[in-house]
């Protein structure tokens, strides 16, 4: 790639304590994201790619980090705690899998979607308008007056789009996106990929998707980062990934997802202890 | 097609004057597997309910094996869940953490009365759990010993202890990750070929109800949208809802996912 990464990621690592010592979970990422590219981290639960996400944000207070995490040339992990909360919800935006829990109940949609605006010092009418304007561009209809709403009368796929909104509006250059469309209808989280898309695509923002659904991937971003075990096992272009994978736990990982018009009448195959495919049973 | 298994006619049910039911009816054949999809909200896991009458409903009629589950008493429903069992989503919710794997297995056998005899229960529980590909030396230990995709097999065992005909299966792999999501996927069909079982299978992952279902139900706001085989709603839906609903399965191919039309 010509241009600068957005974010580099050198030889991350990631410890937490225990009674029994430090336990490594996270063994060595590296990750370059382009600006406005689409990269994402798949893996199965146990894989660490949450871990890794979070600790690009130094989101774990409890996690030990090393390596090096660059954001625009800055090494994050050298940043002091002030300067690492300007650039959440600034510089990057957040959007986690459970609307719900990431949503102040007691508080309108408008006020927590102006939120990140105000603490930044914009005037409280610009950023009403901004809030509501991009609330219209996220689809929420009569935005106006949804603004003046709480969370409980939003349903589950309008509430995943203000907490985009929140992530976004402060014009982050990169998007942190865990498992954002995980607990959603399927044709509701097509809807959300695609605002996802549109919404990078338009700012120039780059995003980061952490997902463990190989569908969504082949569809949503142009590079991918498999990881297992805390370690990533392949990292390329989604045609590379998915047409020419070169680790066998990646094959066996896409030959165990069941697919509409795939054969039916031959077990799926499973993954062996080393993570190579096996012939199900 | 043979005498059903299990019919279902009409079913009615409102919770709060707001009918989540209004008039599903459908067949499962001996040995089908026949999937029920639907968004959230549909009446999926209502109408599985229904028929293990965890949740009665206003109005219909539900038969297995020509029995009426509806009018049953208790002694009769009692005989009529040792030939209907369930599976659940959730394999940390369901299994008993202060029981053992023989316990767990061997519960069924004794709520039932099939086996009063300590012993011989544990020699079943060994069986089962074979049959669902862990071994006898599982036996002693506890849920927590286990990862998400042995449980869901425990649960199996379990609901497999009083030989039913019908297993009703509710979102069983959705809890687990893709790799553990196959081997319950292999199970499952391969219980259904050994044993002749028919399952009645509710998913929202129309990708996972491909691989296993001969016939396939859409809901769609408490009803039946369409209902058909495998080759009818997936190759030919006759419902603009099912098209929609399969418009926007993400497929885990780069090439045909830039193909598709927008879902907007």
């Amino acid at each position: 790639m010509s241009t600068d990464p957005l974010l580099r990621v050198r030889d991350l690592r990631v410890s937490y304590p225990t009674p029994a010592g430090p336990a490594q979970v996270v063994h060595g990422v590296d990750l370059d994201l382009a600006p406005g590219e689409r990269v994402a981290l798949v893996g199965e639960s146990g894989s660490g790619k949450s871990v890794t996400a979070r600790a690009v944000l130094r989101l774990d207070p409890d996690a030990r980090l090393s390596g090096r995490i660059e954001l625009e040339g800055v090494d994050l992990l050298k940043l002091p705690p002030r300067r690492m909360r300007e650039i959440r919800g600034g510089r990057v935006g957040l959007v986690f899998q459970d609307p719900l829990a990431s949503l102040n109940p007691v508080m309108t949609i408008g006020r927590q979607v102006m939120q990140p605006l105000l603490i930044r010092g914009v005037p409280r009418k610009v950023a009403r308008r901004r809030a509501v304007d991009l609330l219209e561009r996220l689809g929420v209809r009569d935005a106006e007056h949804r603004a003046d709403d709480y969370p409980h009368q939003f349903s589950g796929g309008m509430r995943q789009r203000v907490v985009i909104a929140i992530a976004v509006i402060a014009e982050p250059a990169l998007l942190i996106a865990d498992e954002p469309t995980t607990a959603l209808d399927v044709r509701v989280q097509a809807r959300v990929l695609e605002l996802l898309r549109e919404l990078a695509d338009e700012r120039g923002m780059s995003i980061l998707l952490i997902t463990h659904d190989l569908g969504i991937v082949a569809g949503f971003a142009q590079r991918a980062v498999v990881m297992r075990h805390g370690r990533p096992v392949e990292t390329g272009t989604v045609e590379q990934i998915y047409t020419a994978p070169r680790d066998p736990y990646t094959k066996a990982l896409l030959a165990a997802v069941p697919r509409i018009g795939g054969d039916v009448t031959r077990p799926l195959a499973v993954i062996g202890a080393a993570g190579e495919e096996k012939e199900g049973s | 097609m043979s005498e059903p298994l299990l019919q279902v006619r009409d079913l009615v049910k409102t919770f709060g004057g707001r009918p989540v039911l209004a008039g599903v009816s459908f067949d499962v054949a001996p040995g089908e597997v026949l999937g029920l999809v639907g968004e959230s909200g549909s009446g999926k896991s209502t109408t599985a309910r229904c028929v293990t009458r965890l949740t009665r409903p206003d109005s219909g009629q539900i038969l297995l094996g020509g029995r009426d589950v509806l009018a049953a008493g208790r002694r009769e429903l009692r005989a009529l869940r040792a030939d209907m069992q369930m599976v659940f989503q959730d394999p940390y919710a369901s299994l008993n953490p202060r029981m053992t794997v023989a316990e767990l297995i061997g519960e069924p056998l004794l709520v039932h009365g099939l086996e009063p005899d300590r012993r011989r229960r544990r020699e079943r529980a060994a069986e089962l759990l074979e049959t669902v590909g862990m071994t006898a030396e599982h036996l002693d230990r506890h849920p927590r010993s286990f990862s998400g995709g042995q449980r869901q097999r425990i649960s199996i065992a379990r609901a497999l202890a009083v030989e039913p005909r019908l297993l009703i299966c509710d979102e069983p792999v959705s809890s687990l990750d893709v790799s553990v999501q196959a081997q319950v996927l292999n199970l499952l069909r391969d219980l259904r070929e050994r044993l002749g079982l028919s399952i009645l299978f509710i998913a929202h992952d129309l990708a996972v109800v491909y691989y296993l279902c001969d016939r396939v139900a859409v809901m769609l706001g408490g009803e039946l949208a369409e209902i058909g085989t495998r080759e009818q709603i997936y190759g030919d839906p006759a419902h603009p809802y099912t098209r929609s609903l399969l418009d926007a399965v993400p497929v885990p191919d780069p090439a045909l996912a830039r193909q598709r039309p927008s879902s907007t």
